[in-house]
């Protein structure tokens, strides 16, 4: 059981940086995953009086901050249209609305949890961090760096997406994901994947073979498709063997890149 | 910590520990409607109304209540009663302990979509689990209470006596509250 010696709502950045330096200190975000712990933890940092829970847009990007819920990215009528549904299409299946009315996007991003739909959608919309300390990074190097002690202020989608896909297979609905696959078109015609629940944290892979530069169609999708699966590296686990999703990468890549296509499998 | 909250209408100021969940400060002041399911954040059962919103009270802390209004299905005991019954008819609920937590969820999805279609219906109490039935007649029960909604008078809302239709409704409801409303 979690157990919290002190409870502090940061009234500055400064504050919640410096009190999160102990290792026995930790930021909670929606805390559902924190409350699964058995973590004894000296200070507990909540950042939701900062004003991180909006979300802005203009012409060059989409801001998010960190207390932003997954709810209110599911309802932004921005982000539904930018990402052509396929923000919706990653989060929907995240247990109940209850669940993600509390799951922030800061704490599903900082964690870098190999399940999660969200850092799979983001990294394949090409998204960008915001870091207390270290800036703006993208978040496909941050995915790689390991957990530090800085804080995450917000998540920005800049706006460089032409068309995106998002599919997951679940063994039973609102369960953790089998595996998760996002599929971008860069305004520069470049076509990305990210796949997630590996069962390691998502990872990017790029057509830098070039296979779909000539446009999408059936065959040139199967072969993208395989070329993904052939690039990740898979594992088991209780939900499912290291080659069934293998097979699954490239079944789903195959089907976003159809349906970026304008196709449907 | 000192916090101040307001449930069911009913302003709470107390000191509570920092760790302490709301499902448990909710129980502790008789709200008992508010159960504790799976542990595991997914079941649905111990959802609350928190500044309108649905939560799962199971994952938040007191704490972060401060300053908030939370409902609980005793405080919605009007909106519960108008759409309880139209379940029960259906008999969907099997040994009802699922049951606080849906009605919760689903008083949650009529204020955010008036009239919901199946989809969204079914997308929408995904996170409330039933592990008696399969859904189907909770999903009737719903069905049959918009239809009831889309025909009947805004009147009929306002003022549970003009329900001359369903006048079995708020003893049933009332009956289904009170068992819920057990420890």
């Amino acid at each position: 059981m979690l157990t919290i010696e002190n409870y502090v709502k940061a009234g500055s950045l400064e504050e919640a940086y410096e009190k999160n330096q102990k290792k026995t200190s930790r930021i909670i975000g929606g805390m559902l995953w924190l409350k699964m712990s058995r973590m004894r933890v000296q200070t507990a940092i909540d950042l939701s009086g900062l004003g991180f829970d909006t979300i802005e847009e203009d012409d060059r990007e989409i801001s998010m901050g960190a207390m932003v819920t997954l709810r209110q990215l599911e309802t932004h009528a921005g982000l539904l249209e930018y990402t052509e549904g396929s923000m919706k299409e990653s989060l929907r299946h995240i247990v109940g609305v209850q669940f993600r009315n509390l799951a922030t996007l800061g704490g599903s991003i900082f964690g870098r949890f190999g399940f999660s739909d969200v850092l799979t959608e983001f990294l394949a919309l090409g998204a960008e961090v915001e870091l207390y300390k270290a800036g703006r990074i993208t978040l496909e190097e941050f995915s790689k760096m390991p957990v530090d002690r800085d804080i995450l202020v917000g998540v920005i989608l800049p706006k460089k997406i032409e068309k995106s896909a998002y599919l997951s297979l679940r063994n039973t609905s609102t369960d953790f994901p089998v595996l998760t696959c996002g599929v971008s078109m860069l305004s520069d015609g470049m076509i990305q994947a990210s796949i997630g629940a590996r069962p390691g944290r998502a990872v990017v892979v790029k057509d830098k073979e070039g296979i779909l530069k000539d446009g999408i169609t059936e065959s040139r999708a199967k072969a993208f498709g395989e070329y993904v699966s052939g690039e990740i590296v898979t594992g088991s686990n209780m939900r499912a063997g290291a080659e069934y999703r293998k097979h699954l990468a490239e079944v789903l890549t195959r089907r976003c890149i159809l349906k970026i296509g304008g196709g449907q499998e | 910590m000192k916090i101040a909250v307001t449930v069911n209408g009913k302003r709470i100021e107390e000191d509570v520990p920092c760790d302490l969940l709301l499902i448990d400060f909710l129980r502790t002041h008789g709200c008992y409607s508010v159960k504790r399911g799976c542990e595991t954040s997914n079941c649905g059962l111990c959802t609350v109304m928190m500044d309108g919103i649905p939560v799962l009270s199971c994952s938040v802390l007191t704490v972060r209540a401060d300053g908030c209004t939370v409902e609980t299905l005793e405080g919605l005991k009007e909106e519960a009663a108008q759409f309880g019954a139209f379940i029960a008819d259906q008999g969907a609920e099997q040994c009802g302990f699922c049951n606080p937590g849906l009605i919760m969820n689903a008083i949650a999805l009529f204020r955010e979509y008036p009239d919901p279609d199946e989809e969204t219906i079914r997308e929408y109490l995904a996170g409330n689990l039933c592990r008696c039935s399969g859904y189907e007649g909770q999903l009737r029960g719903i069905q049959a209470f918009l239809q009831w909604r889309r025909k009947g008078d805004a009147k009929h809302f306002q003022d549970p006596s003009q329900r001359d239709d369903r006048g079995h409704q708020a003893s049933h409801a009332d009956s289904l509250l009170y068992q819920e409303g057990r420890p």
